[in-house]
């Protein structure tokens, strides 16, 4: 297992990026508060499906990445995701086999810790959302568990990565 | 043991960056690098628009021209007298020794993106460095104030709008003259005006200003105004609720203000 020579690792990257495409993308007034976390949700599935090839580490920079681009204290995501990362790298063998709607149970409960990472980061730098409205990205986040298990799944078997 | 480690690098990172702001040369490094998500991001709206635009009636578009041409004649012959008076302005100032007002100059910037945060009250613009921007800088729409930079990169740069809840600006009651803070409280309708004593001349309707108190922002830049005055007599401070004049949650282009630096306090 290690040593062997990562292939089509662009795949995993231009998902990367276009999850952030999508963490970015402006949202009407109303969905504001539900925005899916694509970003999360894609580094779940990565991690589940090749833990040997992206782990904590990618989950820092991926971190950092967003913390950039959403105008955030420096770490706040990267604590969020690494954290995320090691629950995934520690359950990923159960997570393989479980079904899709308990799969998505489960993304809601890594989202929720997610958000409540980011949550109390920010209430650090004396922000924060003043309503439970801040869990919503999780419900979101897990109905959209099966579109990007499926279309990355299909990404990673047409491409053959590894 | 390696989650220790990622726990220091968290730990240290959220330090460095909250209580010694000594990432911001990375920050805006990376701010670069991540210029081009914005813009693919920003595609869609872009794509609306031009529909918007290229499927509009010709009449509509007609109407629309004389409307603002209207607009425009009204606006320039308002400010014929603008010379004038500006020429009045600093012969009293000279009279009574303060310091002169010059005028700012502006800067027209687009909003390319929005911090995807609904907590953070954040613009990204496409005006940078190379463009002159600081951070600092002020930037107003048509109405009013709309916030300050906070960040800036080669093409691009982030403000901070006057609702976000870090955010506090020094103003003032355009009709007397009273001195307050308005705080952010992270609604965009409303701002909190601090510290104001419940003896204090201050209503309802009430224009707020900013007072150029600080070294910040220029002075005379409408803010807001006054929404709710609640005086409770057993609290030393009233409750005072303003709501911001600028369009903040519409304005596609805004202006950014290049104040000249000599014209500061006495």
């Amino acid at each position: 297992m290690d040593g062997q020579q990562a292939h089509a690792y662009w795949v995993i990257l231009l998902s990367f990026v276009l999850a952030y495409v999508l963490a970015v993308l402006p949202l009407p007034a109303w969905l504001q508060w539900g925005r899916p976390q694509w970003v999360t949700l894609t580094l779940i599935y990565w991690i589940i499906a090749l833990p040997h090839r992206v782990g904590m580490f990618t989950a820092l920079l991926l971190g950092i990445g967003l913390d950039v681009l959403e105008g955030a204290v420096i770490g706040q995501n990267a604590f969020a995701l690494a954290v995320i990362a090691l629950l995934c790298l520690s359950l990923y063998q159960r997570l393989r086999v479980f079904g899709l709607w308990q799969q998505a149970v489960v993304v809601f409960v890594l989202v929720g810790i997610d958000q409540m990472i980011c949550q109390w980061v920010q209430n650090l730098e004396g922000l924060g959302a003043r309503s439970t409205l801040f869990l919503l990205p999780a419900v979101a986040s897990a109905l959209l568990w099966p579109v990007v298990l499926h279309v990355l799944r299909g990404l990673r078997r047409h491409y053959a990565v590894t | 043991m390696r989650l220790l480690l990622v726990i220091l690098v968290v730990a240290g990172l959220i330090t460095a960056d909250l209580r010694y702001h000594s990432l911001e040369t990375t920050r805006s490094f990376l701010d670069t690098l991540g210029t081009p998500i914005y813009w693919v991001a920003n595609l869609p709206t872009l794509v609306g628009e031009w529909t918007r635009e290229h499927v509009s009636s010709r009449s509509e578009l007609i109407a629309d021209n004389e409307r603002l041409q209207r607009e425009n004649l009204l606006l320039q012959g308002r400010s014929l007298k603008m010379a004038s008076l500006q020429a009045d302005n600093v012969r009293l100032r000279a009279l009574l020794n303060s310091t002169e007002l010059l005028r700012d100059d502006m800067l027209v910037a687009e909003l390319i993106g929005v911090s995807p945060d609904p907590v953070r009250h954040q613009l990204v613009l496409n005006k940078g460095s190379a463009d002159g921007v600081f951070v600092g800088q002020p930037i107003i729409d048509a109405q009013g104030l709309i916030g300050q930079i906070v960040e800036v990169s080669v093409a691009t740069s982030r403000a901070l709008l006057i609702t976000d809840a870090t955010h506090s600006i020094p103003v003032q009651v355009n009709r007397n003259g009273v001195r307050a803070i308005a705080e952010g409280t992270g609604s965009l309708g409303s701002m909190e005006i601090r510290h104001v004593s419940a003896t204090t001349d201050i209503r309802e309707g009430d224009l707020l200003v900013t007072s150029g108190l600080g070294d910040r922002f220029p002075g005379g830049y409408p803010v807001g105004v006054v929404s709710v005055v609640e005086r409770d007599p057993g609290q030393a401070f009233a409750r005072v609720l303003a709501s911001p004049s600028a369009q903040l949650d519409r304005s596609r282009h805004v202006l950014l203000v290049f104040t000249d630096p000599e014209s500061r306090e006495d």
